[in-house]
């Protein structure tokens, strides 16, 4: 069916929209932090823009360190959690028994617990274990955290790749860690690939965990953010200085990778 | 699987094992070997903190083998994250900044190292008295004041000029009304009266603590029975309800400290009755379009005159789990110290010295000169006496807050209810009557009475 000139009309103005929505908070963040202090609090669209809040930010904190802690733990906990869930999913996807369903519905029910409810218990485990402030230490907690979400959606992209092709590939003589890394993986790289993205995005942003079981040497991007907030004296176009700035590598980093993440999404669509 | 198929996959095969090998890497890096005497400080964002953080290399050029790392956070995941450090013992902090609220609670805890044997070079008399004494358990000090504040009522001398107003250095809640009155105009954004609605412990609660004081109530009996839904909680919270409802900003809900100072700081109230840490921000012309224009008077009082009123400092303090504790202590003696505030003086002007510590700064000529609201602040810190007495006898210490470690809890949640009345949810009486029983309840399960 095609759509009509005023239905074309429509979606393009409904997706601008939202889409203008949703960027608003960002550009906005963007614009307070080239104001001064004392013009941060009017909304005012024209202004002479200044860099004194990215002055003061970059004298106060060590950027680069708390930028290179996220790379690393949010690179490290997806590749963590994608190596187990791959396998996982792979076993639910291909091999499932009568208590695979329970099993999904169950690792997604362990999302629905706050997590300052096992705040305690996981800091005495951290501290037993010498974990905190440690990079890896956080790693693992986001590889858990993201673990039942990354299953999920490998086994929904793993769903579209046909059984047969696997089969053939066993009748070939393929034992099951060569079916996955030679055929189910190059077949779902699209969706792996996506889903990574997703997981790297949610580690970025993650703030519970990362202000609670850091102090220094671990701590990421989020706990710059939060030293720029005062309770008393203003801090508006500082504080949306660190954020843009916490914010510019992982846009950049979509960017780049939103054609692949398109691809993921739409993954299993008739080609 | 075709020679090229084979070809490519061994191709991500090793760009998959190259990028695991990466990430191994990665991780090999971070631990780090952590020298002998390296001290870590937790302490919030705040402007008299950040200047200490700058200052700081001053220190570790005095003390070479003294090496220092920072913990800067928000005041409320500051206080979440050392707490949750201190109740487990896990030790990641050699200095905390605490308030007054945590100093003596934490100190009975055991969780903090007292302050003693302190040099005769550090002067500890010359620290003020209210503020020492907030810090001291049982004849102990167990933290060392960076900065202490008060509250002042704050206004527009402008305003007070144009509506033919005098404002008295002490005035009374109901001048205090009439004024506001006379000065909102709303057509023009120009708001009477700003005062804190957001709720919290150490948001609207902190203020209404000190009006309901100032009315002649109190939190609790002698009996710990809270006396909240009494006829002198009704007087403050009808006032404070009532003067925000009609000569105060709209979503007064919202308005914590900051978005007040940002209020008035940007010309939108006739009045605000905050911290006296505000001063120092509204006489800034970079950061305020209205400080020429800027008055201020003591903090209004009510009917019963001597209540105890405001008073909060920030403190550092060094906790048991601290394993550098003599680095850690000749840290916070430097910090707290005259010389330091000799060192902010020389190094960015007089008026930005930590305010509301030591009697030596109020007797500095310079620091009065710069400070026109110095001996306002030093007034009201002598005056706010947080171990003064209500009108009624209580059982507990605390200005504008109760020293006990439910407050926070109890605080917030009585706060909400009263915010509920600005918003028109519930009326002062349903208010009242619902934090009366939401706090009896707190009470007993905490077992102060069965």
């Amino acid at each position: 069916m095609k759509a009509t000139p005023l239905q074309r009309a429509l979606a393009i103005i409904f997706g601008w929209g939202a889409a203008l929505l949703l960027f608003f908070p960002i550009a906005w963040t963007v614009l307070t932090s080239f104001k001064s202090e004392a013009a941060a609090t009017t909304p005012a669209l024209f202004f002479t823009p200044t860099l004194e809040s990215y002055r003061e930010v970059f004298a106060r904190a060590n950027y680069l360190a708390f930028a290179w802690n996220s790379v690393v733990i949010s690179f490290g906990a997806t590749a963590l959690a994608l190596a187990f869930a791959i396998p996982a999913a792979y076993a639910m996807a291909f091999h499932p028994t009568r208590r695979t369903r329970g099993t999904l519905l169950w690792m997604l029910s362990t999302k629905m617990l706050p997590p300052v409810g096992v705040l305690v218990p996981i800091y005495l485990l951290f501290r037993n274990g010498g974990l905190l402030d440690t990079r890896i230490g956080l790693v693992i907690i986001y590889a858990l955290m993201n673990l039942p979400i990354v299953v999920w959606m490998l086994f929904t992209f793993y769903k579209e790749v046909p059984n047969d092709i696997l089969e053939a590939g066993r009748m070939d003589g393929a034992r099951t860690g060569g079916e996955i890394w030679y055929l189910l993986l190059p077949l779902s790289l699209p969706g792996i690939f996506s889903t990574g993205l997703l997981s790297l995005i949610l580690c970025w942003n993650e703030a519970f965990w990362s202000l609670n079981l850091t102090s220094v040497t671990a701590a990421p991007l989020t706990a710059f953010i939060a030293s720029f907030s005062s309770p008393e004296g203003l801090f508006f176009a500082k504080l949306s200085a660190a954020s843009t700035m916490a914010v510019a590598p992982i846009l950049v980093f979509g960017w780049f990778s939103q054609r692949q993440l398109v691809q993921g999404l739409t993954f299993g669509a008739v080609k | 699987m075709t020679e090229g198929g084979r070809a490519i996959t061994r191709h991500r095969h090793s760009v998959l094992k190259a990028a695991a090998v990466a990430i191994i890497g990665l991780f090999a890096g971070s631990a780090i070997a952590r020298a002998d005497s390296t001290i870590t400080i937790a302490t919030v964002n705040n402007g008299d903190m950040v200047v200490m953080q700058r200052l700081s290399s001053h220190f570790e050029q005095q003390h070479p083998d003294i090496h220092l790392r920072w913990v800067v956070l928000e005041e409320n995941v500051l206080r979440q994250r050392v707490t949750t450090d201190i109740a487990t013992k896990a030790g990641q902090f050699d200095i905390l900044t605490i308030g007054n609220y945590e100093v003596p609670i934490w100190a009975k805890q055991g969780w903090l190292d007292p302050m003693d044997n302190l040099p005769a070079s550090y002067d500890v008399n010359d620290l003020l008295k209210p503020v020492r004494e907030g810090l001291t358990y049982k004849g102990k000090l167990y933290a060392l004041p960076f900065y202490g504040e008060s509250a002042m009522t704050y206004y527009r001398t402008d305003l007070f000029k144009k509506a033919g107003l005098t404002m008295p250095e002490a005035p009374t809640y109901e001048q205090i009304r009439q004024f506001a009155d006379k000065i909102t105009d709303k057509p023009h954004e120009i708001y009477g009266m700003c005062l804190r609605g957001k709720p919290g412990w150490g948001e609207n609660m902190a203020y209404v603590t000190s009006l309901v004081n100032a009315e002649g109530g109190r939190w609790f009996d002698m009996k710990w029975k809270p006396t909240i839904d009494t006829p002198a909680w009704h007087k403050a919270i009808s006032f404070y309800d009532s003067i925000l409802k009609a000569d105060g900003p709209p979503g007064a809900t919202s308005n914590g400290f900051n978005e007040n100072l940002a209020l008035f700081a940007s010309g939108h109230c006739g009045m605000w009755i905050d911290a006296t840490v505000a001063g120092g921000l509204l006489y800034n012309k970079q950061q305020s379009k209205v400080a020429d224009e800027v008055g201020f008077a003591a903090m209004p009082t009510g009917s019963f005159k001597g209540a105890p009123t405001w008073l909060w400092s920030w403190n550092l303090a060094i906790p048991t789990t601290s394993k550098q504790k003599d680095a850690a202590r000749t840290f916070i003696t430097w910090a707290t110290s005259k010389e330091y505030i000799e060192l902010v003086a020389k190094e960015n002007g007089w008026v930005s010295v930590p305010p509301g510590t030591r009697k030596s700064t109020y007797d500095n000529p310079n620091y009065k000169q710069a400070a026109p609201f110095a001996e306002f602040v030093l007034k009201a810190i002598d005056v706010a006496n947080p171990n003064g007495q209500t009108e009624q006898p209580r059982p507990y210490t605390g200005a504008q807050f109760v020293a006990i470690p439910e407050f926070q809890g109890i605080g917030t949640q009585v706060g909400q209810t009263i915010a509920a009345t600005l918003t028109g949810q519930m009326s002062v009486d349903q208010a009242l009557h619902a934090a009366q029983s939401a706090t009896e309840r707190t009470m007993r399960m905490a077992g102060y009475y069965r």
